[in-house]
């Protein structure tokens, strides 16, 4: 049997002109089977609550419910299928496709090693009930999908930023919240600090790497070719055309008050005894 | 008979050293020059080879101290986070004058790679920064040649100037 041909030329250079936001093939999806475990964990499911989508995605079942179901169907699969562990949860933003975001939870039954994933959509606003009492890594998890996408989360028993300080505005892991941060992220540590009247002192933040500033040959410079600050600009040019260097200084060289320099060469031998 | 010899042609004769107050005292504190642990990413991992037995910054009299009110130079070891800017110059203002810091490797310095929300783009931002160090990280040898460089800077002083306030950053 042969494997079909797929042209591969072009392929190295194809990457400096394609889309930077190329979209991924998707996975494939196939039909839940009628027989076997899985079969019995959506059979489970779709007893309790309905189910508006389910499939077998690279060997894993996937479940779509609605989010007020969360509960309900993540109860019974514990109760009834032995899915006691939440490997991780989180929310994926759809703000700009579909308006919300889709939250996910990985659950793995420890007898068996099988997976599932069950999935909901909530609105931007929507809050959904929280999976604390039953799974305790919960926790954490719906923290961080709370400070970072701003997910709002009933019933969390402390519901507060987990990575971001407690006095953050936004939330960073939207795919609307800009990489250098807004105007509040990039003045932060100047307004709590020093206060929103030191901003004209302390001056806005370098974003841009390839920025030659005036100070900077008085800020940085070469080691072994250090100036001091605020040196002439003679002097500068001085030591990048002639190559001065910086000589190593060692104070015991001058003579030290109360150090002795050390001096090892009466001990070195000439030859071997 | 004598036990000590007296060398009669050193020091006018006499058995003792003359210098000025500048002196002894920049003496003492370019010779003592205590840092505060501050490692906050990699380059604590360079700070702390500095420290070890290979490159011993006890022979230069930097003893790592975990408290700022023993400390005399903050060495930035790593990303300062914005979240952590905060405790930085808490920190800071808890040292004892004089007091210098010695900002390490590119992040310290510019923010480095992280050019994003949460870095504090260079933490000149928040504290007065006396030298800084090139590098990702910067060699132990670096974080030598700057102490060393910060001794000679120290030397340079007055001891007894009076204390000026420091400017807000």
């Amino acid at each position: 049997m042969m494997r079909p041909y797929t042209p591969k030329d072009n392929v190295q250079a194809k990457a400096y002109y394609t889309d930077r936001f190329w979209v991924a093939p998707k996975i494939p999806e196939e039909a839940v089977p009628e027989e076997g475990l899985y079969a019995e964990d959506l059979a489970a499911v779709k007893a309790k609550c309905k189910v508006l989508n389910a499939y077998i995605q690279r060997g894993q079942l996937v479940i779509y419910i609605n989010p007020e179901d969360n509960i309900t169907a993540l109860k019974t699969l514990i109760e009834e299928r032995w899915y006691e562990m939440l490997s991780e949860m989180s929310a994926v933003d759809f703000l700009a496709e579909r308006g919300g975001f889709e939250i996910f939870y990985q659950i793995l039954n420890l007898n068996t090693a099988r997976r599932i994933r069950v999935k909901c959509f909530v609105d931007e606003h929507q809050a959904i009930e929280s999976v604390n009492p039953l799974y305790r890594s919960a926790d954490w998890a719906e923290r961080e999908m709370w400070d970072l996408l701003g997910v709002k989360v009933n019933n969390h028993p402390y519901l507060k930023r987990l990575i971001m300080p407690d006095d953050w505005e936004g939330h960073p892991l939207r795919k609307t919240y800009p990489l250098e941060g807004d105007e509040f992220a990039q003045w932060y540590e100047v307004d709590k600090i020093f206060g929103k009247e030191a901003r004209d002192i302390i001056g806005p933040e370098n974003r841009d790497p390839a920025r030659v500033d005036r100070y900077d040959t008085e800020r940085f410079a070469r080691l072994g070719h250090e100036v001091p600050k605020g040196a002439p600009a003679e002097e500068l040019k001085k030591i990048e055309e002639e190559g001065v260097v910086t000589p190593v200084h060692y104070q015991e060289e001058e003579g030290v008050f109360l150090v002795e320099k050390f001096n090892k060469a009466p001990k070195v031998l000439d030859k071997r005894k | 008979m004598a036990q000590h010899q007296i060398n009669y042609t050193q020091s006018g004769g006499l058995p003792v050293a003359l210098t000025t107050v500048d002196k002894i005292l920049n003496w003492g504190r370019s010779n003592s020059v205590w840092a505060l642990t501050y490692g906050l990413a990699c380059c604590a991992i360079e700070m702390m080879a500095s420290g070890a037995s290979r490159y011993d910054f006890d022979r230069f009299g930097t003893i790592f101290r975990a408290s700022p009110r023993q400390a005399d130079v903050m060495i930035v070891a790593g990303t300062l986070t914005k979240k952590h800017a905060e405790f930085i110059r808490r920190l800071y203002d808890q040292m004892t004058e004089p007091k210098w810091v010695i900002s390490m490797g590119s992040c310290a310095n510019t923010g480095g790679m992280f050019n994003t929300y949460a870095t504090v783009q260079g933490c000149d931002r928040v504290i007065p920064v006396d030298l800084y160090l090139p590098g990702c990280a910067p060699r132990p040898e670096t974080l030598q040649y700057a102490v060393m460089l910060l001794q000679q800077k120290i030397r340079k002083e007055s001891a007894n100037k009076s204390q000026k306030p420091k400017r807000l950053v």
